[in-house]
């Protein structure tokens, strides 16, 4: 089987190789079947794996496959850790992938960055398979920035325009803050358990709590600072801000909108599907440490909500169709994150799925609306669009209400699972984030069909130009979509082993002994008690939609899709109305909270204006004007001033011996007489 | 075959090449002759990766009375370790690929331009062969003569003040260097031999003399802030072979001399005045940092990384005393020793990745001279090789895992983490600013609209170009990707050398104590 | 009875003569050079009043090195005095400031 599990990420890489290196030689289609080809076979390989290990319950796999180095007695390697969460993950990245290089092949057609594209997507699924099958800190901090560094590639892909040089840079430095966290919070886990394997990091974490009740102090040599602060808190604290810039949390969120500047495949799959949920990922993959600080569960709640709901708000004011699907993102992420911070990892995870399929799809929908109405991607100049494009239209549609929350679709399950996973949580911030995302339920669906309505239905606004081409996308875009819109519809159904069954081995602490054999999600039942709760109260599917007709998420959903329709379909005045009397409210929303005018003027400008006087008062002025310089004029002026002693005479030379040997004589003999 | 001396093999070697390229003359076969010689010395110190790297031992060594005369007593002492070794081979490589660079673009007296660097690599190889603490001077000292002459002679327009910046600079603390030297030659009863000056206890007061002229002497050449500002001058002016010499080997001797000199000699000095060492290398991170963020010239801004880069370089090395007093007891490690290897990976990484930086840069001068960052933009179209390349090296300038760069940033922040949770965190900055310096270049250079028509009809990377740049990216991922090797090589050696400096018998049990 | 030291003091009259000499003389070189050879004179008068004096033979030894040397000298003097002429055009010791600060 290691032969397998390897050759499912090196064979995207293998494709990305190919398409780079030789993508000249080989020409646009043999690029796109070759990484195609290459991202479908490790599809197939993980469904494979996935029948070995899930379905007919092969051992979970957890080995090496090489050594990268070994420093201080420290084993530092790069390995596998293959059990149902890696799967599942595997399972959502090859899929979404394989659609977006077959989408590509029909959104990029005319690009002459053909292969360069193809390699990049290629790579990028290697990197984040790299990250998902890791056993280990090292190699998910590889993995972590691997994909940061595709990501800055393919935002940057047209590297011509410069607000996409501008947005892949701000991407990668936004980023780069979480990954300081990320960095520290891998080196205070490796103090604690000389080890950067997972399964050894719970275990001594585990043990050394059980046993030692109370804080892990952080002095550790008597020079260490921080004294009082719990290591495991702190060092649960610094990853999770390694996720908050990956996953684009509040408030290293701002280089996700503006990443909507790459080409829209990528979107679809790094800046939605994929890339921003390896934040979530790891939270739950780390969840045997994060069930153990409950600081930082609070932390992690307080962030998501916020997230959630104050994206979701931004995203209303957006005009442009992918920047509408950008903050929505956003959101949905909060609501993941929330989900982790109330312990319902695998309803986090399961929100993951669900929102990778109806995300995806509704990214590459806005990207089919792109091509047809040639590359306008402001919905003010759209409308209509559904009597053109049929296929484009109802899979937008499966994908909003998959979004929604509408019951019967995956987005029902996953979220009304969070919001019930909200309720039942017992942690301080529990309160403020059952809030947030519950009323985040009425503004998604209100930002998401106020998009749908401007996009598909009421006047054609574009010009004549572009409405005598109107036309539907050709097959090789429409058919991912329907792939797509396929689990969007269905994977809810999963909600019974994903989310609340055993498919992740759910243990639920305190636990026997002999825990660690099994890698799993773990959570501590009797202080984080939602999802054993939910578990309890879960009776079928049917019970659980009918329970959702109960909760207040439902109708405020219907509520939200509502007044979309009335604002927007049937009375303009609506829109008016709030416009001129919360004029203040919109300008807040559109500045996003000033939040990215803050960190160009106040950031990035000081960070110049830093370095210019530092340059200028340190290095020119100080170091090089008063020190080098200053040393240098001291010589110069002492050297003039002797150098008048130098008359070029013969005779002054002459005399000047004369008197000196005099001088030497008259010393000599007045030291040896007295 | 052990009888072989193959330490002043790899001195003389290049030595009697360059010499035998001079008398070539500027006729025709100086550069095929300075590329032989060039690559017979590399070949021959592969032969140091034979070296039994589990005992850490000085092997290969050889002894032979110099000086023997008026009472002095010099001895031509050679030996390597798993320290010296790799940065043996860092240097037989880099000159490889400097003869290489200059193959087109030296017009002017070429065999004299191939002469230098060929002096220049034995005469490092010299350095870090020294067992001896007056060969390794004279040694130390040799190597300003040929940087000096490559950034007169071959340089840009100002090269007279940067070349004349740079010799006082570094004359100016080798002085003091002299009369440390000469002091603990005094002290320990007529012997230069390091491992004697290692056994040497002296009271604290003159360990502190000692050791701040080691500083200046050996902060002048990684540079230190603050004194560091003839670095980006000579970089600036010097050609492209000289840069990278430079930033790739001459930094190097520094770090190398701090480790193999300043440290076991003085050590409680060293202890005393950590912190001092500690604040510097912060300092070059951070300030210097923000400076390189501002830099108009792309040679000024690498080397300004270059300076912030060598600061992690000398904060992992005078980490260890920390370090060390962390140890509670029990066999546990106290990851000293992974913040001295983590800066000699960080050393070996920026050999070349700096290397490959400056050969970016020269590729871009050749076709258009001028280094002036706003002159470019849009090159990524015309030149989608050399983007890719230039893109490969700026990230693992910036630390990107996978690449070469990252592994001693991290191995220095997990071991700095170990002592202090705060000096991890400042250091850690450079992945926030390092990155924003070295993509912000890329893409004022690369992408953007072609700015223009010079820009336009640049030609992309040709063979010989193409072929340097492709070897140091493989080296760069390489050590990316499995540094085991590097590592394993260093690792008995530095443990070695940490029992010298800082004893766990000493410095542990003060931190059991508490 | 002419004694020691009237040969010193004679000697040191002719040194005297020659300082003075070179820091009167502005105008030519060769006055210069034949300062020197008179300075070395009064050496060599106080060499061989010595070593009469004193009986010993080194005193008149040296002078022969000193005579030769002198020699020598005066001859290299003369030689570079020429080429100076010949690519300055002049000899005037005031004019051959060359190596003013």
């Amino acid at each position: 089987m290691e032969t397998v599990y390897l050759a499912i990420p090196l064979a995207p890489l293998f494709g990305a190789i190919i398409a780079g290196l030789f993508g000249k030689q080989i020409g646009r289609n043999l690029s796109h079947w070759v990484t195609t080809g290459s991202v479908a076979l490790a599809f197939l390989l993980s469904l494979f794996v996935f029948k070995h290990i899930t379905l007919d319950g092969g051992a979970v796999y957890n080995g090496a496959v090489y050594t990268w180095a070994v420093v201080d007695n420290v084993k530092m390697e790069i390995g596998f850790l293959i059990d149902n969460l890696t799967i599942l993950m595997m399972l959502v990245v090859t899929f979404v992938s394989l659609m977006v290089h077959i989408y590509t092949i029909g959104y990029m057609h005319d690009d002459p960055g053909y292969q360069r594209f193809f390699s990049y997507i290629s790579l990028f699924t290697f990197a984040m398979l790299m990250l998902v099958m890791s056993n280990n800190f090292l190699q998910l901090f590889f993995g972590w920035e691997a994909v940061g560094l595709v990501s800055y590639l393919l935002i940057g892909f047209w590297y011509e325009k410069d607000t996409a040089v501008y947005a892949n840079m701000k991407a990668f430095i936004v980023n780069r803050i979480g990954d300081l966290g990320f960095l520290l919070g891998i080196a205070i886990i490796l103090i604690y358990t000389s080890s950067l394997d997972y399964t050894v990091a719970f275990e001594k974490f585990e043990v050394h709590k059980m046993n030692l009740p109370g804080i892990f102090p952080l002095t550790v040599g008597p020079l260490t600072a921080l004294d009082g602060v719990d290591a495991l808190d702190l060092a649960l604290v610094l990853l999770f801000i390694g996720a908050m810039g990956k996953s684009a949390q509040v408030p290293l969120h701002v280089w996700l909108p503006d990443s909507m500047e790459g080409p829209t495949p990528i979107s679809a799959l790094i800046h939605a599907a994929t890339m921003v949920t390896a934040g979530i990922f790891m939270v739950a993959r780390m969840s045997p440490l994060y069930e153990l600080s409950d600081i930082a569960l609070n932390v992690i709640l307080t962030v998501g909500a916020t997230t959630a709901f104050f994206m979701g708000l931004v995203g209303i004011v957006q005009n442009d169709i992918k920047r509408v699907i950008a903050y929505s993102t956003l959101s949905q992420l909060g609501y993941m994150t929330v989900a982790l911070g109330a312990s319902a990892y695998s309803a986090a995870v399961f929100h993951l799925m669900t929102h990778a399929f109806f995300k995806a799809l509704l990214f590459l929908a806005a990207g089919s609306v792109i091509i047809a109405m040639h590359h306008e991607q402001d919905m003010r100049k759209m409308g209509g669009l559904r009597r053109y494009m049929p296929i484009t239209y109802w899979t937008a549609l499966i994908g909003s209400l998959a979004l929604i929350g509408f019951p019967g679709f995956s987005g029902f399950f996953s979220k009304d699972l969070i919001i019930e996973a909200v309720h039942k949580s017992e942690l301080v911030m529990a309160d403020y984030a059952y809030v947030m995302v519950v009323l985040g339920v009425f503004v998604t669906a209100f930002y998401t069909f106020r998009m749908f309505f401007m996009v598909f239905h009421g006047d054609e606004r574009m010009d004549d130009h572009t409405l005598a081409h109107l036309r539907e996308s050709p097959k090789v875009v429409t058919t991912p979509l329907i792939l797509l819109a396929i689990p969007s519809v269905l994977a809810g159904f999963l909600i019974d082993p994903v989310a609340l069954g055993d498919f992740f081995n759910q243990v639920l602490l305190p636990v026997k002994e002999g825990f660690r054999e099994v890698t799993t999600i773990m959570v501590d039942g009797s202080k984080h008690a939602a999802i054993p709760e939910l578990r309890e109260s879960y009776h079928g599917i049917p019970g659980f939609i009918l329970h959702g007709f109960l909760s207040p998420a439902v109708w405020l959903a219907a509520a939200g899709a509502a007044l979309a329709w009335y604002t927007y379909m049937k009375n303009d005045e609506v829109a008016d109305w709030f416009y001129d009397h919360f004029g203040w409210l919109h300008k807040v929303l559109s500045e996003k909270y000033y939040l990215d005018a803050f960190n160009q003027k106040v950031l990035a400008n000081g960070a110049l204006y830093l370095g210019n006087s530092l340059w200028a008062l340190g290095d020119k002025l100080l170091i090089d004007g008063l020190f080098v310089g200053g040393t240098v004029k001291v010589v110069k002026r002492g050297a003039a001033l002797i150098s008048r002693l130098q008359t070029g005479y013969l005779y002054h030379y002459a005399f000047s011996m004369v008197l000196g040997v005099t001088l030497m004589v008259a010393w000599i003999l007045f030291v040896y007489s007295s | 075959m052990s009888d072989w001396p193959i330490l002043s093999f790899l001195i003389w070697l290049p030595v009697l090449g360059g010499i035998a390229v001079l008398m070539l003359g500027d006729r025709a076969g100086a550069r095929e002759g300075a590329l032989i010689f060039a690559v017979l010395t590399f070949l021959s110190s592969l032969v140091l990766l034979g070296y039994d790297s589990k005992s850490g031992e000085m092997a290969y060594t050889q002894s032979i009375p110099w000086i023997n005369a008026f009472g002095i007593e010099i001895n031509y002492m050679l030996g390597v370790d798993g320290i010296s070794i790799p940065l043996i081979l860092l240097n037989t490589f880099t000159t490889v690929i400097v003869v290489l660079a200059g193959w087109e673009v030296i017009q002017y007296k070429v065999a004299q331009y191939m002469a230098a660097f060929l002096i220049m690599e034995g005469i490092v190889n010299g350095v870090f062969v020294a067992m001896d603490s007056m060969l390794f001077y004279i040694f130390f000292e040799a190597m300003l003569i040929p940087m000096f002459l490559i950034i007169g002679v071959w340089g840009g327009p100002d090269r007279i003040y940067a070349t004349i910046k740079f010799f006082l600079y570094t004359f100016l603390g080798s002085v003091f260097l002299l009369i440390s030297l000469i002091y603990l030659y005094s002290k320990s009863g007529g012997s230069f031999t390091l491992t004697d000056l290692y056994a040497l206890e002296l009271p604290i007061e003159a360990q502190m003399l000692v050791f701040f002229s080691f500083l200046l002497a050996f902060g002048v050449k990684i540079p230190m802030w603050p004194v560091h500002t003839w670095l980006p001058d000579a970089h600036v002016e010097a050609p492209t072979g000289g840069s990278v010499i430079l930033a790739a080997i001459t930094l190097k001797v520094g770090g190398y001399a701090f480790l193999r000199i300043a440290l076991p000699i003085v050590n409680d000095a060293a202890l005393q005045m950590d912190w001092l060492v500690i604040g510097l290398s912060l300092f070059a991170v951070i300030y210097i940092g923000f400076v390189a963020l501002v830099q108009d010239d792309m040679k000024k801004l690498v080397a300004y990384s270059s300076i912030a880069h060598m600061g992690f370089v000398t904060l992992g090395l005078f980490l260890i005393f920390r370090l060390q007093a962390t140890y509670l007891g029990g066999d546990g490690s106290t990851s000293a020793v992974m913040a001295m290897q983590g800066s000699m990976v960080q050393m070996v990484s920026h050999g070349f990745i700096s290397a490959a930086m400056f050969l970016c840069i020269g590729v871009l001068y050749d076709r258009m001279h001028t280094r002036e960052i706003k002159a470019y933009g849009g090159v990524a179209g015309r030149m989608p090789w050399f983007a890719a390349f230039f893109v490969l090296f700026a990230m693992a300038n910036a630390g990107l895992p996978g690449t070469s760069g990252f592994v001693g940033e991290f191995l220095v922040i997990l071991a700095t983490a170990k002592a202090n949770i705060w000096i991890a965190g400042l250091a850690g900055l450079t992945l926030i600013i390092g990155a924003a310096y070295t993509l912000w270049l890329v893409r004022r250079v690369l992408y953007g609209k072609v700015t223009s028509s010079e820009v336009d009809q640049l030609q992309d990377l040709n063979r010989r170009e193409f072929m340097i740049l492709g070897t140091l990216a493989i080296v760069v991922l390489w050590l990316g990707l499995w540094p085991h090797p590097l590592t394993n090589m260093m690792e008995a050696s530095l443990a070695n050398l940490l029992e010298v400096t800082a004893p766990l018998s000493e410095l542990g049990a003060k931190g059991a104590v508490k | 009875m002419i004694g020691l030291s009237h040969y010193l003091v004679v000697a040191a009259i002719l040194f005297a003569i020659s300082i003075a000499g070179m820091f009167l003389n502005r105008k030519n070189m060769l006055v210069l050079l034949m300062c020197i050879e008179l300075m070395l004179l009064a050496v060599n008068l106080n060499f061989i009043a010595f070593s009469h004096y004193m009986d010993d033979m080194a005193g008149q030894i040296f002078v022969f090195f000193i005579l030769t040397v002198a020699a020598a000298e005066a001859a290299i003097g003369l030689a570079i005095l020429v080429v100076l002429f010949r690519s300055r055009r002049t000899i005037n010791v005031q004019e051959l400031n060359g190596l003013k600060g």
